[in-house]
This record gives C-alpha cells, sequence and structure tokens, in this order.
C-alpha cells in the first residue's frame, strides 16, 4: 500500500523487541495492523476487508 | 556460519532473480546497547550475496540523527526500503521495518525487497484504486513476533 501511494507510510514492527510501542497499541495478539494511532484491525483477515477497513471505507 | 540453509538461499535467489530494478535497504543501528542490531546486521548481510540488486548501506542512528528523521525513524534496529528506477534515481518506498527481521518477519522483508525491486503488486486492481484514491497522510503499523 505504501508502495503504491506516496501518502501511505507502513512499518513493520517487531512487537517482542519494542514493549513500550506494544503497551501503548495494547498488542495482545499479532498480527495487529494500527492506522494513524485509530483504526485497529486484528488478525489476519483477507485483502478487501482489510483494505476496507484500513482506509476506513464504508459500505 | 550461514543462518539460512543452502536451500533457502537457493530459493531466495531465485525469487530475487525475478527483480528488475535495484533495492537499496537503508540499516539504521547503533555499536552500543544493540544485541538485536547485531542479529539484524547478520540477516541482512546474507542478502546480497543472493542478489546484486539488493544493497545494505549502514546508517548510524546515532551520529545521523537528520537522515533517521527523514526517514521516520526514532529506534534501532530499523530498516528502510529504497526502489530505483531505470534512470537510477532513488525513490522511497516508504516501507519500514522496526526490529530484527526473523522469522515472519524476515518473510516480510523478502517480499517487501521483492515488491520494490519490481515485482507485481499482491493488490488486486480494485484494491489498487482503492489505495491510490488516498490523499491524506496515513501511516500503517503491522505488528507481529518472530514466531
Amino acid at each position: 500500500m505504501a508502495f503504491a501511494n506516496e501518502h501511505i507510510t507502513a512499518y513493520a514492527v517487531e512487537a517482542t523487541e519494542f514493549p513500550d510501542l506494544a503497551r501503548k497499541y495494547r498488542i495482545t495478539g499479532v498480527p495487529k495492523t494500527v492506522v494513524n494511532d485509530q483504526i485497529e484491525i486484528l488478525g489476519g483477515i483477507p485483502q478487501d476487508d482489510f483494505i476496507a477497513q484500513a482506509l476506513d471505507l464504508h459500505g | 556460519m550461514p543462518l539460512l540453509s543452502p536451500a533457502d538461499q537457493e530459493k531466495l535467489r531465485e525469487s530475487f532473480d525475478e527483480m528488475t530494478s535495484p533495492v537499496r535497504v537503508l540499516f539504521f543501528t547503533q555499536t552500543l546497547d544493540c544485541d538485536p542490531c547485531v542479529q539484524t546486521r547478520q540477516i541482512l548481510d546474507e542478502l546480497p550475496p543472493l542478489s546484486d540488486k539488493i544493497a545494505i548501506e549502514e546508517v548510524n542512528f546515532i551520529l545521523e540523527k537528520e537522515k533517521a528523521a527523514q526517514y521516520g525513524i526514532d529506534r534501532v534496529p530499523a530498516m528502510a526500503l529504497l526502489s530505483t528506477d531505470a534512470a537510477g534515481a532513488t525513490r522511497d518506498s516508504r516501507i519500514r521495518f522496526l526490529g530484527t527481521p526473523a522469522g515472519y518477519e524476515f518473510v516480510s522483508l523478502v517480499q517487501a525487497l521483492l515488491l520494490v525491486g519490481g515485482h507485481d503488486s499482491q493488490l488486486t486492481p480494485e484494491n489498487r484504486a482503492r489505495v491510490a484514491a488516498v490523499s491524506t497522510p496515513t501511516t500503517i503499523q503491522v505488528f507481529s513476533t518472530p514466531t
């Protein structure tokens, strides 16, 4: 997604190495995706659903 | 002692062969008090021998604060992937890795290298269009663990 749009930056974060981030974003299971510190997506989900949730597209 | 088995090296070499453009990996690291930085260096060192399209460039996180800030890096070990176009110009992929790229993270790193190196995106055309429509700064963080 980041590679496809210059407005998007993507971080792959190793949660166990950074307990401060794991705490801040309440990482209790992985994978967990956080978008703009607001949207949270738990687990691996189908691409269509992931894009819709990550970009907050309704309908 | 290599971390990758000869079989894994061969598989990766075949995958990397499909890359059409060079990728530069900016590796942000520090020499003191960072064991994961040493592990990450060992992992990254295994990649350039498998492809002439992959280059690792070390950036000193302590001495090069400006560069770290430029790439949004506030901790180490960290990696930023840069693509290179046909004219040799560098472009920031805005794909970052924070922490040691072991286990699943290593798989993600390999996929990111392939993508930035010219491999087809895994996004469907519909989803690519949805992603292309994003017009405000968006930060996506994907948390995972090595196992």
